[in-house]
Order: structure tokens, then C-alpha cells, then sequence
């Protein structure tokens, strides 16, 4: 049957099973809304801005594990569309793109609305594709799902000219493609998983290393099941909270610049460490010299091959799919009569026992000013741990992370590489919609919300009754942490003044609004707008202004040279 | 990566995609990481769905690995070989317009000889050689001629290829 492209494109969407595509229209992509239009498989999500549209589509797919999608116009679409294009491709996020372009004969002649998108996105996305003729239209959507979501995930963009998305061609989607010069790695080498086996076994100062390719590589199952079995220590980073359960006893906390204190030592001090989908980033082992000065194996698996002995050499690399590496790792393990050094290991624990002794992440109980801490803390028990959060940047995303006691993956959703203020709040949407029976809260902070706040609209439109968390401190927290600590507490533009009435504001955009001043009010304020099953909430928690994050591992200092508190400053 | 090692001249031989967005993609990624390019050559194979592609860069043992395995990444990237690993051979086209005038001409006719270059074209004022070798056999020949005489050089960079049974295909 002959389809234009623009109706051709909405096919390949419904073919991939598709269910939201959040966007925006403009004038290049007119045929493809109009061919939306005419159909009621895919549903589209208006946003208010196309930054929103990508990261409502990022954390939908964060949360399913299915690609997000989205789609925007061309020039300022597709500028706008950058920052959440960057925020997906930092953290591997399958996604597919789809973007407007001036038609053919005008690409290059400065056109209205002309931008060079695979150009300027080239940079942040896994790869993207500029669709020159109509005929490749369905095998080149087709090889985006395929590249976004297998091997290390991506975001992959298809840029498609006016004119593409008007002619007609016959459609035909591929069952599957082939690329040539594309097979990502599916099963490590048997002698590597070998050789790491034994090595674990040796170890007498083990250390597990979890980041988010476990739960981008749905492989959290194994990474607990592995751990249990072995009685090791167990971190996640940012991005790996939930791929192993941090009620678990052998779960030592977050490591990394705000990490705990017994995982930044044991992490610092192990002898054998097994890295699991983690890639040792600066945030997390710190200054790289002081992380060598101490001896330590290391095992490292990931889908990645670039990933491995790019920051810190590894003694095992193990390329391949975790799932497939993990599982036959237990097998090499079940099989084995060799079991860990017992006494060793319980030297190991004792030691880790007297640096969780320190008990890093008190605060003051009793303080008559609401301390974040304590609003993370609360929220975790009013939902039960049960609640999707979503985070924005800053020093509440930090006590997000440190405070709620994550048990399982994709429920968890922020932006670890990138850092981008703004993603909370469309984040929740597109949790929202993934799972609409779920609760869905957004941490934020007075800053961060106002990036993407328009999205109260989109929230309103499309009953997505998410609970907004603000810890509001009036103060880029964060940076005003750092100006204090590092710059001699010169608070050069981190005041933010003018703040509007966040309770008003909810309430002009058809949403519930409260203020909570009071430490004794926080848990009863919670519990009411929890209890708001089909309303947006939105919660201004007037906090601690002088509040920081603690411990803290200066950028560029070693990963044990932790400020542990105001008495450290 | 903590590199301690000097840096060693590698010359990586690619097959990629013959696509219009192929070369920026490769370019693209040496800017963004911060790759040394020394040089660059490109163009289609005799199949004309790839092209072949000689990259000229240095860096220490980590860097280059690190390098090879971005390359890798790259999706319209087919296949990275590293051609410091075998035996290999590296040729590089220079053309050089030199002033010829009077008792200078014969001079640097025997120059030219020398090198195994060719006049290609000849004025009353000017020759135009055309060397090819590896890049240091291009270097000593411009080190040998008198500077003042030396108007234009053209280089295209280095182009390798593997020693005997050693074949780079798709
Ligand atoms: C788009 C963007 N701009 C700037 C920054 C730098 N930055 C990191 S945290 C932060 C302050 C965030 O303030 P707020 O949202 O109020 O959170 P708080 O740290 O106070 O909890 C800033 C400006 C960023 N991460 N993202």
C-alpha cells in the first residue's frame, strides 16, 4: 500500500509497539501530526516545551526499559531538544527522535528554520540519521529502535525533510535489520569470567561496584542473587540506586563524591573489586592517582568496550551483555567447591562495621528549622519506599539518593551524567504515564523546578497527578555549597530572589498547592497530599537555608579525603 | 588515564560506511576527545558502498586503544586496524612547485632525481615535482632543497596498507 512518509512514520512507531510520543508541532513536522491525527494507536503528549518532551520520553523509558520517543519541529524544535537529547545520551538512555527538516531542495540554502541537526546533535546522540528519501524511510526507523535499544542503549535521532514526510512510497517495515558495522558484544569471554571467578574467591577484601548499565542491562536479578551468594559488600552509584536493595545488610550505601563514608573506604581499601556496568567516573572514584596509590584488582564487566580502561586500568575486562556475563559467573560459581576465605571476609565486615560506626548521614533531629533530610526521610516512609521518585540537580537530588532506601531498579530517575537542572518534573510525566496506578513524586528544588515549571501545565491537561517535592532553601544549594566550602563563602549569584508563590502558582494551573514551615507539619502534609490519589500536589518545604550535603569529596581530591560535616569546614 | 608513556606515532586504517556523514563522524569524535590528527586521507574502495580511510595520530599504548575503541563505536564505522601491529606499508603524494630559473635548474632536475620524484609540469620559471614515499622521505626532500625556491607544497597524508597476506575487509 502507497503511504506518504509522515504516515509511514506513524506505522513504524505502532509497529514497535509505541504507546506515547511526546512532542510538540511546527511546521516541518505538520504532515506527521496530521497523520497522527488520523489514528489512535499512538497517543501524543503536548508539552510545553520540547526540552520536556525529551526527558518525559527519557524517564519513560528509564522506568519501562522500552524506548522513549519523541518529536519536534525543526531549528528552535530541535535546539530546544538538545539539552534532553544530551541528558539521555550521558546516561545511555534508549530513545528514538524524530525531527522536522526543511524540505530537500532548501536544506543549505538558510531556509526558515533551518538548523544542520545531525550536525549539532552529532555529538550527544548513540547516532542519528538524515532521511533523504521517502523509500528509506520504514529501514531507517527501523535500525534507529534497533541501535537505541541494544548494546550500550542511546538515543538515536531521524531527522525527515518536509518533503520526505509528504511523498508516497510503499510500506514495509523490516521484521529486523542487519548493520554490518554494528553487532554489540552479547556473551563475555569464558576465560575472563573464569579468571574473575577465581579472583573473587581469593579475595580477602572484596568489593562490589554497581552503576546504571545493571539496570539498563535489566540485570539487578543477578547482581543480588551474585552478591547474597558471595556475602560480599555491595555500592551502587547514582545511577545504579535500586539494582541491588539498599535495605540489604550488605549494601554499604551510594560511594562517590557524596557517597558514605564505609563505601568510599571500602571502595578505597579492597583488595579484589568487581565493577558491574559502571564506568569510574570523576564524581565517583575521585582523583584517579590517589584511587591507584592503593593496590586493588580489578574486574570489570560492561557492554562497553570503550568503557573499560578508560579512566583506571582493570586487571579482567569482561565485554558482554551483564545479564548473559552475571548468570554464567554464577554458574563457574555454583559448580565451584572453592568458597570464599571465611575469616577473612569477617575481618572484612568488621571493619566496614566500625567506618558505618561513623554513621555519616545523621543530622540534627531536633533542629526547629525543617531540615531536607528530614523531608526525604519522611517521604520515603509515607510511601512506603514504594513510590517512583524523580530528581532534579542540586543538593537535594544528593540527599534523594542518600535517604531513600531504594529495593529495585527503574525507580529511581535522575540525571547522573549530565547533571541537568529541569528534568524532574517531566520526568515524573513520563513515570506517570508508564505507570499511572504508581505514585509518582519529583524531589526538586525552588531552582531546578523553574526550569521546566510550564510542565504543571501538561500535568493538568493530562490528569498526571504527580507529588512535586520542594525542597526549597532559596538558594542555588548546591552552588552556594561549593561557594562556601570553596570560594570562601563569596555567594556570587547563588541567592534566588524573587521566588514566586509556588502555592499560588500550583493553584493557577488547576493544581493543589501547599506550604509547610514547620518540622512537625511535614509528615502530616505528606500524608494528606499522598493521600490526593488524582491531584497534582505541589509541596513547598521551606528548608534549612545553610544546609550541605555531607560527606563530600572535593572535586579533585582523593575518594577517602571526605568533609564528613560543618566541623570539617 | 594516568599515562606515563610517551606518545607513538600509530597510523589506524579504517573501513567505513562511504555516507555523507561518515567523515564528520570520525572528525568529529578526534575534536570532542581531544585526539591528535596528524592526517587524514579518504576515499571509496573498490567496493562503492565503503570507503577506506588512513588516519595518522599519536598518543600513548592507553590512548590509542582508547582511540580504537571509539572508532569502533562509531556506527558507520566497519572495521579499525591498527597498522602498527604488522608489517605495513605507508605512502604519501607530495606535489611541490619550486622557482627554476638559470643555473638553479639543473640542480634540483638532480634533486628530483635523487628521490625517485618527477617533473610533471615544466615552465620557464617553474617545475612541478611529484614525490611519493613514506612522510619522513617527503621531508628529507623538502629539507634538501633550498628554501627560497620551495612556492607551493601539496600533501594528501599518509595512506597505508598492510604486508602480504595481511587484508583489511569488510
Ligand atoms: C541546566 C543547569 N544549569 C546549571 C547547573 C549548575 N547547578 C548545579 S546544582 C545547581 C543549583 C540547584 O539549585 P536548586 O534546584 O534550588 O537545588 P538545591 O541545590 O538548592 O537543592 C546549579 C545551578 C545545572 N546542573 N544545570
Amino acid at each position: 500500500m502507497q503511504l506518504s512518509g509522515a504516515e509511514i512514520t506513524i506505522r513504524c512507531l505502532e509497529a514497535e509497539g509505541v504507546e506515547y510520543v511526546f512532542g510538540y508541532p511546527g511546521g516541518a513536522v505538520l504532515h506527521i501530526y496530521d497523520a497522527l491525527f488520523t489514528q489512535d494507536k499512538v497517543r501524543h503528549i503536548l508539552v510545553r516545551h520540547e526540552q520536556a518532551a525529551l526527558h518525559a520520553a527519557d524517564a519513560y523509558a528509564r522506568a519501562t526499559g522500552r524506548p522513549g520517543v519523541a518529536l519536534v519541529t525543526s531549528g528552535p524544535g530541535v535546539t530546544n531538544a538538545v539539552t534532553g537529547i544530551a541528558t539521555a545520551y550521558m546516561d545511555s538512555i534508549p530513545m528514538v527522535i524524530i525531527s522536522g527538516q526543511v524540505p530537500t531542495p532548501a536544506i543549505g540554502l538558510d531556509a526558515f528554520q533551518e538548523v544542520d541537526t545531525v550536525g549539532i546533535t552529532r555529538p550527544c546522540v548513540k547516532h542519528n540519521f538524515l532521511v533523504k528519501q521517502v523509500e528509506d524511510l520504514a529501514t531507517t526507523m527501523k535500525k534507529a529502535f534497533h541501535v537505541a535499544s541494544t548494546g550500550r542503549p542511546g538515543p538515536v535521532l531521524v531527522d525527515i525533510p518536509k518533503d520526505v514526510s509528504q511523498h508516497m512510497a510503499e510500506f514495509l517495515y523490516p521484521d529486523s535489520v542487519s548493520m554490518r558495522s554494528y553487532s554489540p558484544a552479547l556473551r563475555g569471554d569464558p576465560a575472563a569470567i573464569q579468571a574473575a571467578v577465581d579472583m573473587l574467591l581469593e579475595a580477602r577484601r572484596p568489593m562490589v561496584y554497581v552503576g546504571g548499565g545493571a539496570i539498563l542491562g535489566n540485570a539487578s536479578g543477578q547482581v543480588t542473587q551474585l552478591v547474597k551468594d558471595l556475602g560480599f559488600p555491595c555500592t551502587n552509584t547514582l545511577m545504579g540506586l535500586g539494582a541491588y536493595p539498599a535495605t540489604d545488610p550488605q549494601f554499604v550505601g551510594m560511594l562517590g563524591m557524596h557517597g558514605t563514608y564505609e563505601a568510599n573506604l571500602a571502595m578505597q581499601h579492597c583488595d579484589v573489586l568487581l565493577a558491574i556496568g559502571a564506568r569510574f567516573d570523576d564524581r565517583v572514584i575521585g582523583n584517579p592517582r590517589h584511587f591507584y596509590s592503593e593496590g586493588r584488582r580489578i574486574i570489570h564487566v560492561d557492554i562497553d568496550p570503550s568503557s573499560i580502561s578508560k579512566r583506571v586500568r582493570v586487571d579482567v575486562p569482561i565485554v558482554g551483555d551483564l545479564s548473559h556475563v552475571l548468570r554464567e559467573m554464577q554458574t563457574l560459581l555454583d559448580a565451584s567447591k572453592k568458597r570464599p576465605d571465611d575469616a577473612a571476609l569477617k575481618e572484612w565486615w568488621k571493619q566496614i562495621g566500625e567506618w558505618r560506626g561513623r554513621n555519616c548521614l545523621a543530622y540534627d533531629r531536633s533542629s526547629a528549622i525543617i531540615k531536607p533530610q528530614f523531608v526525604v526521610e519522611k517521604l520515603y516512609e509515607v510511601t512506603r519506599g514504594d513510590a517512583i521518585v524523580t530528581s532534579d540537580v542540586g543538593q537535594h537530588q544528593m540527599w534523594a539518593a542518600q535517604y531513600i532506601n531504594l529495593t529495585s531498579p527503574r525507580r529511581w530517575l535522575n540525571s547522573g551524567g549530565l547533571g541537568t537542572m529541569g528534568f524532574g518534573l517531566p520526568a515524573a510525566m513520563g513515570a506517570q504515564l508508564a505507570f499511572p496506578d504508581e505514585t509518582v513524586a519529583c524531589v526538586t528544588g525552588e531552582a531546578s523546578i523553574q526550569m521546566c515549571i510550564q510542565e504543571l501545565s501538561t500535568c493538568k491537561q493530562y490528569h498526571l497527578p504527580v507529588k512535586v517535592i520542594n525542597l526549597n532553601n532559596r538558594y542555588l544549594g548546591m552552588v552556594r555549597q561549593w561557594q562556601q566550602i570553596l570560594h570562601g563563602n563569596r555567594y556570587s549569584e547563588s541567592y534566588m530572589d524573587a521566588l514566586p508563590d509556588f502555592v499560588k502558582l500550583a493553584e493557577s494551573y488547576g493544581h493543589v498547592g501547599v506550604r509547610v514551615e514547620n518540622p512537625a507539619d511535614v509528615e502530616p502534609a505528606m500524608r494528606e497530599a499522598f493521600a490526593l490519589k488524582d491531584r497534582v500536589v505541589f509541596m513547598d518545604f521551606m528548608t534549612d537555608q545553610t544546609e550541605n550535603v555531607f560527606p563530600m569529596v572535593k572535586a579533585g581530591q582523593g575518594l577517602t579525603e571526605m568533609l564528613m560535616g560543618a566541623e570539617d569546614l | 588515564m594516568e599515562d606515563h608513556q610517551q606518545p607513538m606515532r600509530h597510523i589506524l586504517s579504517l573501513l567505513l560506511e562511504n555516507e555523507s556523514g561518515a567523515l564528520s563522524r570520525v572528525a568529529g569524535l578526534f575534536s570532542a576527545r581531544g585526539y591528535n590528527i596528524e592526517s587524514l586521507t579518504v576515499a571509496p574502495t573498490e567496493d562503492p558502498t565503503l570507503s577506506r580511510m588512513t588516519i595518522v595520530t599519536s598518543g600513548s599504548e592507553e590512548v590509542i586503544e582508547q582511540i580504537t575503541k571509539q572508532l569502533n563505536k562509531l556506527i558507520d564505522v566497519v572495521k579499525v586496524f591498527d597498522l602498527n601491529e604488522g608489517r605495513h606499508i605507508e605512502r604519501e603524494l607530495m606535489l611541490v612547485k619550486v622557482r627554476a630559473e638559470g643555473v638553479v635548474r639543473e640542480e634540483i632536475k638532480r634533486t628530483v632525481d635523487i628521490f625517485r620524484g618527477r617533473i610533471i609540469d615544466v615552465t620557464e620559471k617553474t617545475y612541478t615535482v611529484e614525490l611519493t614515499g613514506p612522510r619522513d622521505k617527503l621531508d628529507a626532500f623538502l629539507e634538501a632543497m633550498d628554501k627560497r625556491f620551495i612556492l607551493e607544497t601539496v600533501r594528501t597524508g599518509s595512506s597505508g596498507i598492510g604486508r602480504g597476506e595481511w587484508i583489511l575487509r569488510a
